[in-house]
């Protein structure tokens, strides 16, 4: 029974849906994260209390555990992915020309983006969650300057030009991402696959509009 | 409609030789004169082969059957393409004119980890038959056969499961697929009996045995590129690999 129980959850279907689910929930994730940002551009205090309360919410722990395990097992489905797709041709093409009538930049180089996603990421981390402490005191409570550290960081262009090319490269990965999520958790259908694959583009434009819109703001509005 | 043609052109032709599925193979080039633009890719290497054979060499060993784009025996890339260039259309279905004068165009077989090279171009894919053998079948008390119009089926879904019954079998879907996937192949073979009501007795351990056994041959993951609809020379739509999908995840519970 629990062979049979591994033999399905190692179906190529299951890997299909695992990474559906957990790129669609990495893809509620951004709409968060970017619900978040939107208050660094509101006021810098509002901006310290979000993230002060998101941190210091016990609940936290929970919800970055779930988020790791989730972001671990897109990457390592990927990965799998990636290698297993690679052996189930060994012997490759002397020539090898691509339809022009189905895949796509974005589809065709999904491991790529993933990877520099991935790279990004923990830049990302590096750079704000464990980056440089400015403390601040809002209604009488000491807590971090986060919009401190932003605005500084964004005071540099050239920090500017490789998170934009990140957003891009983001934006390129959920373009094939979220209606391939759709497909693969069988909501694929002969009229609705064309308005997926109209969202998930719309959705890549608005990651990569959106996200880079901050980095530009930070610029715009200055430092400290 | 044009009528016969007169015109002949010249090929480059590079295609791959391999003695059988053991030995290590190569391309080999050939120059072919006076080829009629009217013949198919096939007779094409028809001209080709009574060549060979009248020079005493061993003729290029092809797959190839009704010659009418509907048994799905003839298989090769052509000019890197499953099938060669044309949408919709066999190799037996293809025709030199689609091609210039003096053009070089690369012949190889299908090649994924499943499949095997038997000789030359020739494909073994017997592993679709595997496929089709874990679970592409319904279980019916054989007896008079009942009438047709005994059982309603919604005209829609008559429809889909036609359209996903076309599947030849060529394999050109796994050929083209940058993943070596089965997926469309097998969810054509899903889903032409998960639409018919016949079909949905079985409809769990159907997708679930031959989903196992597709993978239990080595083919590799569907990631959505689309390529397999794209080459199909019956136009199978990736819908029915949705269509797949939902029906494994329906067997999970």
């Amino acid at each position: 029974m629990s062979q049979k129980c591994c033999k399905t959850m190692n179906s190529s279907i299951m890997k299909k849906i695992f990474m559906g689910i957990s790129g669609l929930l990495l893809c509620t994730f951004l709409i968060g994260h970017f619900a978040g940002n939107v208050l660094y551009t509101v006021n810098a205090d509002l901006f310290n209390i979000y993230a002060h309360k998101l941190v210091t919410n016990p609940l936290i722990y929970v919800a970055e555990a779930i988020l790791i395990i989730i972001f671990l097992a897109h990457v390592v489905t990927g990965i799998r992915l990636t290698i297993q797709n690679y052996t189930a041709r060994s012997h490759k093409y002397y020539l090898k020309v691509k339809t022009g009538r189905g895949s796509t930049f974005a589809s065709s180089t999904m491991i790529y983006t993933g990877v520099l996603i991935l790279a990004f990421i923990v830049a990302h981390l590096i750079n704000f969650k464990y980056g440089a402490y400015y403390g601040t005191t809002v209604d009488g409570e000491p807590m971090r300057d986060l919009h401190k550290l932003v605005a500084q960081f964004f005071m540099i262009k050239l920090n500017i030009g490789w998170y934009i090319g990140a957003m891009v490269v983001l934006g390129i990965h959920v373009s094939h991402g979220v209606w391939s999520a759709f497909q693969s958790l069988g909501l694929g259908h002969i009229t609705y696959t064309s308005y997926l694959k109209v969202i998930g583009k719309i959705f890549a434009v608005f990651t990569v509009i959106g996200f880079s819109a901050f980095t530009l703001y930070a610029l715009i509005q200055g430092g400290y | 409609m044009g009528g016969l043609s007169d015109k002949k052109i010249t090929l480059n032709l590079k295609i791959w030789r391999q003695q059988d599925g053991i030995a290590d193979g190569k391309m080999v080039d050939y120059r072919l004169n006076d080829v009629k633009t009217d013949m198919s890719f096939l007779e094409m290497l028809d001209l080709l082969n009574e060549r060979l054979i009248r020079e005493g060499e061993d003729p290029i060993a092809f797959d190839h059957d009704c010659r009418e784009g509907i048994c799905g025996a003839c298989s090769l890339m052509i000019n890197g393409q499953a099938h060669g260039p044309e949408a919709e259309t066999t190799t037996c279905q293809l025709h030199v004119r689609k091609f210039k004068d003096e053009q070089t165009i690369v012949v190889g077989p299908f090649r994924a980890e499943a499949f095997g090279v038997h000789k030359d171009l020739m494909v073994d894919r017997s592993a679709l038959d595997a496929i089709v053998m874990a679970g592409g079948f319904i279980t019916v008390a054989t007896g008079n056969a009942p009438d047709a119009n005994a059982i309603a089926i919604r005209k829609e879904n008559a429809e889909l499961s036609m359209d996903a019954a076309q599947c030849i079998g060529c394999g050109a879907c796994i050929a083209s697929c940058p993943n070596a996937a089965a997926m469309l192949f097998t969810s054509a073979k899903v889903s032409q009996f998960a639409l018919l009501p016949q079909g949905k007795i079985e409809a769990r351990e159907r997708v679930r045995t031959m989903v196992e056994k597709m993978d239990d041959l080595g083919f590799g993951n569907c990631t959505n590129e689309q390529e397999c609809e794209a080459t199909c020379p019956k136009g199978i739509k990736i819908t029915n690999i949705a269509r797949m999908n939902r029906e494994f995840i329906k067997s999970l519970f």
